[in-house]
């Protein structure tokens, strides 16, 4: 580049107000390391996360939505049988109204056998949920067991595993689910969750293993080994929990996933089988009415997105709280008090100079 | 070198092979594939079922039908490559390369499309790093990883495809549309050309007004259903590749290089003079001579650059072979909307965006006109690339917005800035390029994915590529297909993976591939 064109005044614009960015970032995470002194790791990762805005407004309406669903339609355990506090079941029949438009009597409307739709979607939600924590359970489980014995092991144990994650990972996620549910399905969604569970492990397994591979050069892994800890107390009390952001971070975007796997499976009539309902079946059982009748269409799928959304947030707001290296911009009044208090010091400090010139 | 290579195949077979062997089992026992004979009510039902039975050997237990099938695949080293037969009794083989063929054709466009809008919408929100424009692009980008993809299926289908239909069917634009596109288009653009206040109402304004001019143009003209000024359109054509030729000089050397910027506008009058030549020859082309037509282009467009010579005379000749491109895409669009009313009338029946299949029933009956060919396969592929492009447009945007902040934020970029280089320079030159590495991989990787098919979208659009043939193979429990679907994809996963390493290593020489 031999022709360097004189520099024209809007681009030496845009430079300048990239610095004063840097220099925003800079300047909370100052302030921040000032305000966490003394707290302990957790304290410090709670604190970021409730001040996440995103994350506290998900949270906020992902434990709403859970408590309509389990509320209006009632919790059926083994041993707990609570009746909800809609009128109707997801699986009462009745005359259809008007068409099954949407009423104060039926404020989803109806399908075509006179169902009340919200009651459906309550049900459909109770069981996508159920899916959603059975996987994220039963996978962050395998991956967080396999992927830190072929961190920790490393060696022949190491080789097998991951031959073993390439296996299953290798096969397309939707394929794999979408056979398993071509079976289990009919079996229930409880069964349907604990395959998906078994299929949906591998990411975590490797994120898990690379953390652990770095986390055993440690010196702290180092010393518990000269102390006399077992491999076992070494991975699981020293190793692991210094693992527990990755961990927590990605079996909440696995669950976000999971929602939106169980749905098209159930979409394709591979997941949840009639009677019984999932959000994903629902649609799937309403598509071709959707011209006609879109709220059989619209509450549905208006449902998954809520709850995908919260917690793809949720799982944006952990991330952040768990990185150290996050440079994250405080919003607008946290900005302004941080400048109040550099100005603070900044007179302070005048002030001191000044004192010691008298 | 070699080591690696040998290395990782035998790996990757090994895994294949295991692989294909719990897929085998797991479809075998996914159910019953003589269901749907059962319940038949044909006289002969018995009989049909033994001859199932037999052909899909269903006598041998799971475990070892596998190695039947097995020895289909490895018989392909004395020529007798077979992947078995499907439940109906044809030959696995040539139902998977016609949908792999659909298939391609489905993920080409929508993979390039979300490229280069993912990539466009990175680099801006990383230049506007919390800004309003990127905080809405964050959202939005969330929401999309949210949706799941028969939402927007269904959605573009209904809202997208049946209410342009509807608005040629009686073209009015409502009266809203005059107040909102142009004030969101305003928004959108002072978020992405940022600056301060007087500049930011300057943009608002113009992008407002320039947005409610086309806005009104398209509603007086009817330009929807006839896109078109007749002989005029040359005025158009020089305008639009004028303005793009402006652009990229821009972009790429930066409006000071003269030389450069006269390339551009060379290359576009050239352009611009072959556009009554090129009509009159249009109706004789093909897609491989127009190819050919966009390989000369290039090549005129560096000659042009070549002889205005200068200091760096390959500067220019770049910019011009870029623009000479661009001239002809513009100049083929239009050719294409010469071809849009014929098409509207006479071969979609006034409801041009279709909303199923691949193609129109009987469409070689009707014409064999390369261009009214062309419009049916956009008209075709629009919503389902759509649709497919959204959700990867929001995770490539968010990769490519990551990866640029690193790179701004990296020393080099400090040294570019202190020896007084330009923005255009840093972010173009420097930044951009380091930036793409990683994005290789990923683009890589999701390539092998989609070859899969998009199931869903496939679905909804009633295409018949891979996805759909998994569908239809998984509900009635045909084994051989579902082996040959996972073949197909697995070795595509695998392949491309692979490439992505090797891109990665070729791009970035910090990274060396080992044993």
């Amino acid at each position: 580049m031999s022709n360097i064109p004189p520099i024209d005044p809007q681009s030496n614009e845009a430079a300048t107000s990239v610095e004063v960015v840097e220099n925003l970032e800079q300047a909370p995470s100052a302030i921040e390391l000032k305000e966490v002194e003394g707290l302990s790791q957790g304290r410090i990762v709670l604190r970021r996360f409730l001040r996440h805005r995103g994350a506290m407004i998900s949270s906020g309406v992902l434990i709403f939505v859970i408590l309509l669903a389990y509320s209006a339609q009632g919790l059926h355990l083994p041993g707990i049988d609570t009746p909800g506090w809609w009128p109707y079941k997801f699986t009462d029949t009745g005359n259809v109204i008007n068409g099954g438009v949407p009423s104060w009597k039926h404020p989803f409307g109806q399908d075509s056998l006179g169902r009340d739709m919200f009651a459906i979607v309550m049900r459909g939600c109770q069981q996508s949920l159920m899916i959603v924590a059975v996987v994220g359970i039963i996978s962050t489980f395998i991956g967080v067991v396999v992927g830190a014995l072929s961190g920790y092991f490393r060696g022949w144990i190491d080789t097998l595993l991951m031959r073993l994650t390439d296996v299953v990972i290798i096969i397309p996620l939707i394929v794999l689910t979408a056979t398993l549910g071509r079976k289990y399905g009919a079996s229930g969604a409880l069964a349907l969750a604990l395959v998906l569970g078994l299929a949906s492990w591998t990411g975590l397994a490797r994120l898990v293993r690379g953390d652990v591979l770095g986390l055993r050069e440690r010196e702290f892994v180092d010393a518990a080994r000269v102390a006399g800890a077992s491999p076992w107390r070494i991975m699981f009390v020293h190793i692991l929990p210094n693992a527990i952001g990755v961990i927590i971070v990605n079996s909440t975007l696995l669950m976000s996933a999971t929602i939106l796997v169980e749905a098209a499976i159930s979409f394709l009539n591979f997941g949840v089988q009639l009677p019984d309902v999932s959000l994903g079946s629902v649609i799937g059982t309403y598509q071709a009415a959707f011209a006609t009748r879109p709220w059989l269409f619209f509450w549905p799928a208006g449902f998954i997105v809520i709850i995908a959304l919260t917690i793809n947030f949720i799982g944006d707001g952990l991330r952040d709280a768990f990185d150290p290296r996050q440079k994250r911009q405080l919003n607008k009044a946290a900005r302004r008090s941080a400048a109040a208090a550099r100005e603070k010091a900044a007179s302070a400090a005048r002030a001191e100079k000044a004192a010691t010139a008298q | 070198m070699l080591t690696f290579l040998s290395r990782r195949l035998v790996a990757s077979i090994i895994v294949l092979l295991l692989a294909s062997y719990l897929v085998y089992i797991l479809s075998a026992n996914a159910g019953d594939p003589l269901a749907e004979l059962r319940v038949g009510t044909a006289k002969n039902q018995e009989a049909l079922i033994q001859m199932r039975a037999h052909q899909l050997h269903l006598d041998i237990p799971t475990p070892l039908r596998y190695f039947l099938w097995l020895g289909g695949i490895l018989q392909g080293f004395v020529g007798h490559f077979t992947l078995g037969v499907n439940v109906q009794g044809e030959p696995v083989t040539g139902q998977i390369a016609d949908a792999v063929v659909v298939t391609i054709q489905l993920i080409v466009a929508s993979t390039i499309l979300a490229i280069v809008f993912g990539i466009l919408i990175g680099i801006t929100t990383a230049l506007r790093q919390y800004s309003g424009y990127d905080y809405t692009v964050t959202f939005l980008s969330f929401l999309f990883f949210s949706l799941p993809s028969f939402f927007i299926a269904v959605i573009l289908k209904a809202y997208v495809g049946i209410a342009f239909n509807n608005y040629l069917a009686d073209p009015h634009v409502a009266w809203w549309a005059y107040v909102i596109l142009p004030l969101v288009s305003g928004g959108i653009w002072t978020g992405i050309i940022g600056g301060n206040a007087r500049r930011r109402w300057m943009t608002f304004v113009i992008a407002t007004l320039a947005t409610l001019f086309a806005v009104v143009f398209v509603a007086v003209t009817n330009w929807l259903e006839t896109p078109t000024l007749g002989a005029a359109d040359i005025l158009l054509v020089a305008i639009v590749a004028g303005g793009l030729a402006v652009l990229i000089t821009a972009l790429t050397t930066g409006l000071e290089n003269r030389k450069s910027l006269y390339t551009a506008l060379t290359t576009v009058a050239v352009g611009v003079a072959l556009y009554f030549p090129f009509l009159a020859i249009s109706d004789s082309l093909n897609l491989l001579s127009l190819l050919g037509l966009g390989v000369v282009a290039a090549a005129v467009g560096l000659l042009i650059g070549w002889l205005y010579a200068g200091y760096d005379r390959w500067q220019s000749a770049r910019t011009g072979a870029i623009v000479a491109v661009v001239t002809g895409l513009v100049i083929v669009a239009n050719r294409l909307m010469r071809s849009w009313h014929t098409y509207v009338e006479y071969v979609a029946n006034g409801r041009p965006i279709a909303t199923v299949g691949a193609v129109t029933p009987n469409l070689d009956d009707i014409s064999t006109n390369f261009w009214i060919h062309s419009l049916d396969t956009f008209t075709h592929l629009l919503l389902p690339t759509i649709s497919l492009c959204l959700i990867s447009i929001a995770s490539y945007s968010r990769y490519a917005r990551a990866n640029l902040l690193d790179v701004l934020n990296s020393d080099y970029i400090r040294t570019a800035r202190a020896k007084g280089l330009n923005q255009r320079t840093i972010v173009m030159r420097h930044a951009f390029r380091n930036a793409l590495i990683p994005l290789t991989t990923i683009v890589a990787f999701d390539i092998g994915s989609l070859l899969g098919g998009a199931i869903i979208t496939e679905t909804v659009f009633s295409w018949s590529g891979m996805g759909n043939l998994f569908n239809q193979a998984l509900k009635v429990v045909d084994v051989n297909t579902l082996m040959g679907f996972f073949v197909v994809t697995a070795i595509a996963a695998i392949v491309f993976n692979f490439l992505a390493d090797l891109a990665y290593s070729a791009l970035d020489p910090r990274i060396r591939v080992t044993a």
